[in-house]
């Protein structure tokens, strides 16, 4: 059973002054449009957020649409720039297990990985008894999916009346919150030099290959600040 | 529901969470204390980094519309305002939505 006293804890955490619950919002906001654009239905709009919950799929997935692409192509292009995902899993679970709580909660939560929710479980979960952090980190994620299904209705609803200068208002204000986001995290050696040699090697690498440069970025980028902080502390 | 567009969505949200629950299938024998744990924070946080780069030098949607200079000036401006304001989100959150929409107009 999910701890309720932790869950609302973690479902919280996304109305606190710093929460990201405006910047999901806005961007959600934008998708939500860009679907009704596509020709979804607001169901399928909703549908995709949820099962989805990952903005970089999700318009990877709409310009694979507009160019007619297979399944298969989406399938592999959805995965190559949702692969981040990966490390950012085995970065935070270890964090959150126990042996008392069952793996369901485990398999069922790793869903809720995504930038936002991520951050805030990292920047917060010191302060959550270990037992019972999966719990919170639930709340965590029930809250900013809840938070994207809004915004995706608000977007979809309201298509016509945004205009361009809006559409790109909302969509500058998610690179802009998460990097602002990232400097924040940046608190120990290793992470500092993470998040500096992504940020440089990221659009380096586009020009080689598109494709693979957020991956390659951040294996490079990551290994070099890992092998700095071991040999800082060493 | 038109099927096309289902099946598009399920693909992508099964190519999503492939890699979420590999993720969290792999970490079960990871403590976070050991050498692994702290090389796979450094690739996420790396990794993150390395999209929000893309996502602002490389942009794709609508963000391609707006040019270099002001996705530059913006970005830029809402740092300072957040290192300004002791790194408080909020503020340069919503300093970038409305200097953008502004800017475009202009830059």
């Amino acid at each position: 059973m999910i701890n309720k006293n932790f869950f609302f804890k973690g479902y919280r955490s996304i109305f606190t002054h710093d929460s990201p619950a405006i910047a999901l919002t806005c961007c959600f906001i934008a998708i939500g449009a860009l679907f009704k654009n596509l020709g979804f239905n607001i169901q399928e709009s909703i549908f995709s957020t949820v099962l989805t919950y990952a903005l970089p799929g999700s318009l990877v997935m709409a310009e694979s649409m507009l160019i007619g692409a297979s399944l298969l192509n989406i399938f592999l292009a959805v995965w190559i720039v949702n692969a981040r995902l990966y490390p950012m899993a085995v970065s935070l679970f270890p964090l959150m297990m126990h042996k008392s709580q069952s793996k369901w909660k485990y398999y069922f939560s790793c869903h809720f990985i995504a930038i936002s929710a991520w951050l805030i479980m990292k920047s917060n979960y010191k302060k959550i008894p270990k037992k019972h952090r999966i719990d919170y980190w639930i709340g965590i994620g029930s809250a900013t999916v809840s938070v994207s299904v809004i915004g995706t209705f608000i977007g979809f609803s309201f298509s016509e009346y945004l205009n361009k200068d809006m559409m790109l208002g909302l969509a500058i204000l998610n690179p802009v919150y998460f990097l602002c986001m990232m400097i924040g995290a940046s608190k120990t050696i290793p992470v500092t030099l993470s998040v500096l040699f992504g940020t440089i090697l990221g659009p380096i690498i586009y020009l080689l290959s598109p494709e693979w440069s957020i991956l390659l970025a951040g294996i490079i980028g990551g290994t070099i600040a890992y092998l700095a902080g071991e040999y800082n502390v060493s | 529901m038109s099927a096309s567009i289902v099946y598009a969505i399920l693909v992508t949200s099964l190519a999503t969470f492939l890699s979420r629950f590999l993720g969290a299938i792999t970490s079960e024998g990871i403590k976070e204390t050991s050498k692994l744990f702290k090389w796979f924070n450094c690739l996420a946080y790396a990794t993150l980094a390395a999209l929000i780069a893309r996502t602002i030098i490389f942009p794709a949607g609508v963000l391609v519309d707006a040019s270099y200079s002001s996705r530059f000036i913006v970005v830029l401006s809402s740092l300072v305002i957040f290192f300004i304001s002791k790194k408080n989100f909020v503020y340069p959150t919503i300093f970038s939505a409305i200097c953008m929409a502004i800017l475009n107009n202009y830059i």
